[in-house]
């Protein structure tokens, strides 16, 4: 097991250096002078154009500027982002815990709804249900998410005013973060009602955020367990008289599961994806909307930094899926 | 004997008649299978009708897209009090014609989205051949760089592409064909791997076959149907894609009636006026399900296992 957990680490070697490369390409392929880039609207003056050179070692051959770039990842030096000064990882490591607190919500409701509706629908294969649920799927799969959330903005929150449009909690309230986590932080803040606060202004985004997954995941579960019923253990197991329940819930779905696994691992990228759109549409601050502000003020480190971080997360939970995968399917290991 | 005698003439032509049938006889069984799933055959219906409205736009759209009815700001859809019957879908804030600018818009989804699929179709599969018929080196950089491409979430990537060649439908274009190319060099790659040690192949190579023949007339058609689903569903992610990088300001540039910038430009008038953006989204949703249900028949139809299921 230890050979298979090092040897995708060791995949992952080359995939991280091309991925710090295009990163570090980034600001260099931009049209114009990286630094007078940089410096945007102000414009700088020669002399402190030469001295920037020197300090931001635009001046050293291009594959030591590249092999101090990746030292300077190895110690947090993400760059410092213009518009406010902060260093990019610092910036990034508080604003993580909104997007995470969203794409986990997000995914547990895709989880918590798609296996059941994919199980229910390959187990009454070619009935109502099964169209209905997969017609749903297909429509949910097909969302443009950003027109999806705008319209639910229109009747959630225009006509039937149930949820706010935007941001993490009502400004009534104001506590310490402790975790990032707004749902956790305002049950621990104990003040009342915040935590419903943070719950309603959660609701609509973690809808949104979730569509694609949901229909991908009830997609995925459907076509596995209609696999995996096939099986002659199955067959066996109903053979054997074993109530329906137990057949489909122990013996199906255990290994049904294990492709449903690898589809929630990938959807990690989906989520990262979708958070832009919807942080951007229900003003989230996370990091989708922290990007996407970046590259509108044309604050350059940012988005380097933030491409990087992000690209670093879908590596590291792709990783945790192929290790997962290999700890649940023998083959896989030992292949 | 030489090939211009007649008995070789009449067994070239036998031959080739039986070639046209052999072809007809598959496309046959092809559209047996496809027509039995009854949503395919709608969102193909569907999706001939968008084809139908983006070539004939000039003729179909009721009025100019760009012109703006300064008597007409944000007028309701026909239905609705206070709806026009020049206007059947409404206005927009500066009285441009909602139903003629989704017309045309189906010219820059549909244009778009194939001009995608043929760039990351024809250099994904190129790819994929060289890296699993060359194997080696060429398979390990091709892949790696692959690899790279898939470690960041494709909007992000198609952003920053955006940002590099400044924002505009060509970048949007080129972005797009980059992010999506990876899904068909990997599918191409794994077909020709497990299609070069066939003894066909083996047989042409024998036969004297060059390295181009090989991979494009012996190895490639084998490996088709997979690519055919996976280019379905890389258009209707195009257009997904094209749309929200429209929306994100990263697109198509104002006043293009791309269906995403639509959506863009009508975000701060959604309490006051739904239509505005209602229908543009909607044309992107039925566009994309129509795609995708044609997707999923062309799957139930070339993928010989669930056939004999």
């Amino acid at each position: 097991m230890l050979r298979f957990i090092l040897g995708r680490i060791g995949l992952l070697i080359p995939t991280f250096f091309g991925v710090t490369f295009v990163a570090f390409l980034f600001i260099r392929l931009l049209p114009g002078d990286p630094l007078e880039l940089l410096a945007g609207e102000r414009g700088i003056s020669p002399e402190r154009k030469a001295q920037l050179m020197v300090q931001m070692g635009f001046d050293k051959p291009f594959l030591q500027q590249y092999w101090d770039y990746v030292v300077g990842i190895f110690h947090g030096d993400l760059g410092v982002s213009f518009a406010s000064k902060k260093p990019v990882l610092d910036e990034f490591l508080t604003l993580f815990p909104a997007t995470a607190e969203l794409a986990l919500c997000a995914i547990i409701l895709a989880v918590c709804l798609g296996i059941p509706a994919g199980i229910f629908a390959a187990v009454k294969r070619g009935s109502f249900f099964d169209q209905t649920i997969m017609g749903t799927a297909l429509v949910g799969y097909s969302m443009p998410i950003f027109w999806w959330a705008l319209l639910l903005i229109v009747f959630f929150s225009g006509t039937l005013g149930w949820t706010p449009v935007s941001g993490r909690i009502s400004l009534m309230y104001f506590f310490p973060q402790v975790t990032g986590f707004m749902l956790i932080d305002s049950l621990l803040s104990g003040e009342k009602g915040a935590f419903l606060s943070a719950l309603s202004h959660l609701i609509l985004p973690s809808i949104v955020l979730a569509t694609i997954p949901l229909a991908v995941i009830a997609r995925q579960t459907r076509s596995a367990m209609l696999e995996v019923l096939g099986e002659d253990y199955v067959r066996t197991a109903r053979a054997k008289g074993l109530p329906p329940r137990r057949v489909i819930g122990l013996h199906a779905l255990r290994n049904a599961l294990i492709p449903v696994i690898t589809t929630i691992g990938l959807q990690v990228g989906v989520l990262l994806t979708g958070a832009i759109l919807t942080e951007t549409i229900f003003s989230w601050p996370g990091i989708g909307k922290w990007l996407i502000e970046s590259i509108s003020r044309r604050d350059y480190t940012v988005v380097q930094g933030g491409l990087l971080m992000i690209a670093g997360v879908i590596m590291v939970v792709n990783l945790i899926v192929d290790v997962l995968y290999g700890l649940i399917n023998p083959r896989i290991r030992h292949n | 004997m030489t090939n211009s005698s007649p008995a070789a003439k009449a067994d070239t032509a036998k031959l080739e008649a039986e070639s046209r049938n052999a072809t007809k006889a598959q496309f046959a069984e092809f559209w047996y299978y496809f027509s039995q799933n009854k949503g395919a055959v709608i969102g193909l219906a569907i999706f001939a009708l968008l084809v139908v409205m983006a070539v004939f736009a000039p003729v179909l759209a009721p009025h100019d897209p760009d012109v703006q009815y300064r008597d007409s700001f944000l007028a309701p859809p026909i239905w609705q009090e206070g709806g026009k019957a020049a206007f059947l879908l409404g206005t927009d804030w500066v009285g441009r014609d909602i139903l003629s600018r989704i017309i045309y818009g189906a010219r820059y989804s549909l244009g778009i989205a194939v001009m995608v699929v043929i760039f990351s179709v024809t250099t994904g599969v190129c790819l994929g051949l060289l890296a699993g018929y060359m194997r080696g080196v060429v398979d390990v950089v091709i892949m790696r760089i692959m690899d790279i491409i898939l470690s960041f979430p494709a909007l992000l990537l198609a952003l920053v592409l955006a940002v590099i060649l400044q924002p505009g439908l060509k970048s949007a274009m080129f972005a797009i064909s980059i992010v999506l190319l990876p899904h068909f060099v990997r599918l191409t790659r794994a077909a020709v791997l497990s299609e070069r040690s066939r003894d066909y192949v083996v047989a042409a190579r024998i036969a004297g076959a060059g390295h181009i023949r090989l991979m494009f007339t012996t190895i490639l058609p084998n490996c088709l149907a997979p690519l055919i689903v996976q280019a379905t569903l890389s258009f209707s992610n195009a257009i997904l894609d094209v749309a929200a990088l429209g929306f994100l300001g990263m697109g198509a540039q104002p006043p293009t009636p791309e269906w995403g910038t639509m959506l863009a430009e009508a975000r701060e008038f959604i309490l006051r006026a739904w239509w505005v953006v209602t229908f543009p989204g909607l044309a992107i949703l039925i566009t994309v399900l129509a795609i995708n249900l044609v997707g999923d028949g062309l799957r139930d139809a070339l993928d010989p296992k669930l056939k004999r299921s």
